[in-house]
């Protein structure tokens, strides 16, 4: 199928702006005319090579040019036809033409679908509510029992003209017991339902985005924990102003954490550690005598730190989630199983570390670095529990082979499989709604 | 004599209101109230039909149902299923077990004799 990307029209419209002719932009470029054709028409994936002589012939950074950025737009508007039935009739193919010729349009329709989500999960929280939730059942039965009571016993004394005296006194006394047990129900039933802390719950995102939220907009370092700074408490109006009780819970064990890491490692110190001798996660943890997960979301939140970071549990369940441009993270429901987190996570204490691609057209590559500690919480007899995190830090194709760990591509990733368009990758889990590649 | 009701139902004002209406109709009528000695008390009553309640103390009424349709002399005994609003799962599963028909709380009283009416054959 023909592949097409952005990269191309921008390569075109730069090439446009500059007035230089396709001829001469192929010749300094290394590529013939036809073939730069090809790619301005966004028919040919741009190698990593190619990009960098190309950028370089238009005096622009790789970047300007890659797709990283509208990869995560592209992967969205995938996501939102894959949630409905009528997507099946989307134009897959030509989601790229789409997202550059209406971007606004795009922007709309990755809004609705993310308010989609969100509303979907409000409406299964509030069903498993209806549904599982044992105080709101155990009132309605009461409420229901005294119901049947009253009306069957009242119908008795309406309809039953030769009633017994001591068999009317006593349905009477029934009928009474009755209706004040149905007041107390209904009662406890309307307070229940009023619980204005409760609907506030489910009125918000769900809390872990609460947090992420939150995190994001602040750059996700917080300068009070570091040293000097004004501590956690400068925090708490902040944290207080979260919507739900469980998105401030989060933020304040997040915070909590933070302050010990901050601790563990001072940013000036570590910084300059850096400096010296590179981020290798495993050598910091030994120079500053911590746990090398602490390390990672020093990485992953220290100040201007681009790198991605997500965390698991031992169930596999993302519990935190730093994006990074490009590598789109599911907002909610399992990951790609190919994740070097995964691996990590069945490798305690191992470090795994890969350099993948994602599907699509961006020339994009990340230098990814996963690792998994047991936790005995409880002691020696004690369950195990586990955590797994993942640097994932962008890398431009420019330094690809270049002293970059590993420059080959050892890893081809996704998202999650239903939006992923691997048709033959083995580790499937489900059929993706994408059209196929390899 | 009439024939005979059991009513395993652990509200006492519904036992009671259930009783007095069946009784007047001509039946015989036992009542009890709990779901863990339900079985011992329907097969030393040997009822014509079973108005079973589905949320019992001790056992549920599915559960009684199901205890009751393993028992070869059981197999074949009407049960009236009692359920409340909104548990349709509940109905469904009651459903598979064996039940005969299902009434749902609040019920009015023309509802139930003629259920357990048409459960006899009457």
């Amino acid at each position: 199928m023909p592949m097409t990307g952005l990269a191309g029209s921008r390569v075109r419209e730069r090439r446009l702006a500059l007035r230089i002719r396709q001829a001469d932009l192929a010749r300094r470029a290394g590529i013939s005319a036809s073939y730069l054709n090809l790619i301005e028409h966004n028919r040919r994936k741009i190698g990593a090579e190619v990009m960098a002589r190309l950028a370089a012939a238009l005096g622009v950074e790789v970047q300007a040019l890659s797709d990283a950025a509208q990869s995560g737009k592209v992967e969205e508007l995938r996501a939102a036809a894959a949630s409905t039935p009528s997507g099946a009739r989307a134009e897959l193919e030509r989601v790229q033409d789409f997202l550059g010729r209406f971007p606004g349009w795009a922007e709309v329709m990755i809004a609705q679908q993310q308010r989609l989500g969100h509303l979907e999960r409000v409406v299964a929280a509030l069903n498993d509510r209806m549904n599982h939730d044992p105080h709101l059942s155990s009132s309605l039965h009461e409420v229901l029992s005294a119901v049947s009571s009253v009306r069957s016993t009242a119908a008795i004394l309406a309809e039953t003209e030769d009633i017994e005296p001591e068999w009317r006194a006593r349905f009477h006394g029934n009928l009474h017991a009755d209706s004040e047990r149905l007041a107390a129900g209904a009662e406890a039933l309307v307070a229940y339902l009023d619980g204005s802390e409760q609907a506030q719950d489910q009125a918000s995102a769900a809390p872990q985005e609460e947090l992420e939220g939150w995190l994001a907009g602040r750059g996700w370092h917080l300068p009070e924990l570091e040293a000097g700074g004004a501590g956690a408490g400068a925090l708490e109006a902040e944290i207080g102003a979260l919507a739900s009780g469980a998105a401030r819970s989060l933020a304040r064990d997040w915070v909590a954490q933070a302050v010990r890491d901050a601790a563990d490692l001072p940013l000036e110190r570590l910084e300059a550690v850096i400096a010296a001798q590179g981020d290798d996660p495993m050598s910091l943890a030994r120079a500053f005598g911590v746990e090398v997960l602490a390390v990672f979301r020093r990485l992953a939140c220290r100040p201007g730190a681009t790198g991605g970071l997500v965390i698991c549990d031992a169930s596999g369940t993302l519990l935190f989630r730093k994006p990074v441009e490009g590598f789109v993270l599911p907002r909610f429901g399992a990951a790609c199983p190919l994740w070097p987190l995964y691996t990590a996570l069945s490798r305690p204490m191992v470090p795994v570390e890969a350099v993948a691609e994602l599907p699509g057209l961006s020339a994009a590559r990340y230098h990814i670095r996963a690792f998994c500690a047991p936790a005995f919480p409880e002691g020696f007899g004690g369950v195990e529990t586990r955590q797994a995190a993942m640097l994932i830090a962008p890398s431009a194709p420019k330094a690809l082979g270049k002293g970059e760990p590993k420059g080959e591509v050892s890893l081809k990733l996704g998202s999650s499989c239903r939006i992923c368009p691997r048709g033959a990758c083995v580790a499937r889990r489900e059929p993706s709604i994408m059209a196929e590649y390899n | 004599m009439g024939r005979q009701v059991l009513v395993i139902e652990d509200e006492p004002n519904i036992a009671e209101a259930i009783k007095f209406i069946l009784t007047r109709d001509g039946w015989r009528v036992a009542t009890h109230p709990d779901g863990a000695s339900a079985m011992a008390a329907v097969q030393r009553l040997q009822p014509d039909v079973l108005v079973l309640d589905l949320m019992l103390p001790g056992l549920s009424g599915l559960e009684v149902l199901r205890l009751i349709r393993a028992h070869p002399d059981l197999a074949e005994l009407p049960v009236l299923m009692l359920t409340a609003k909104g548990q349709e799962r509940d109905r469904q599963a009651a459903q598979q077990a064996g039940a005969n028909l299902f009434m749902t709380k609040p019920f009015a009283n023309a509802e139930m004799l003629s259920a357990v009416r048409g459960l006899a054959g009457l």
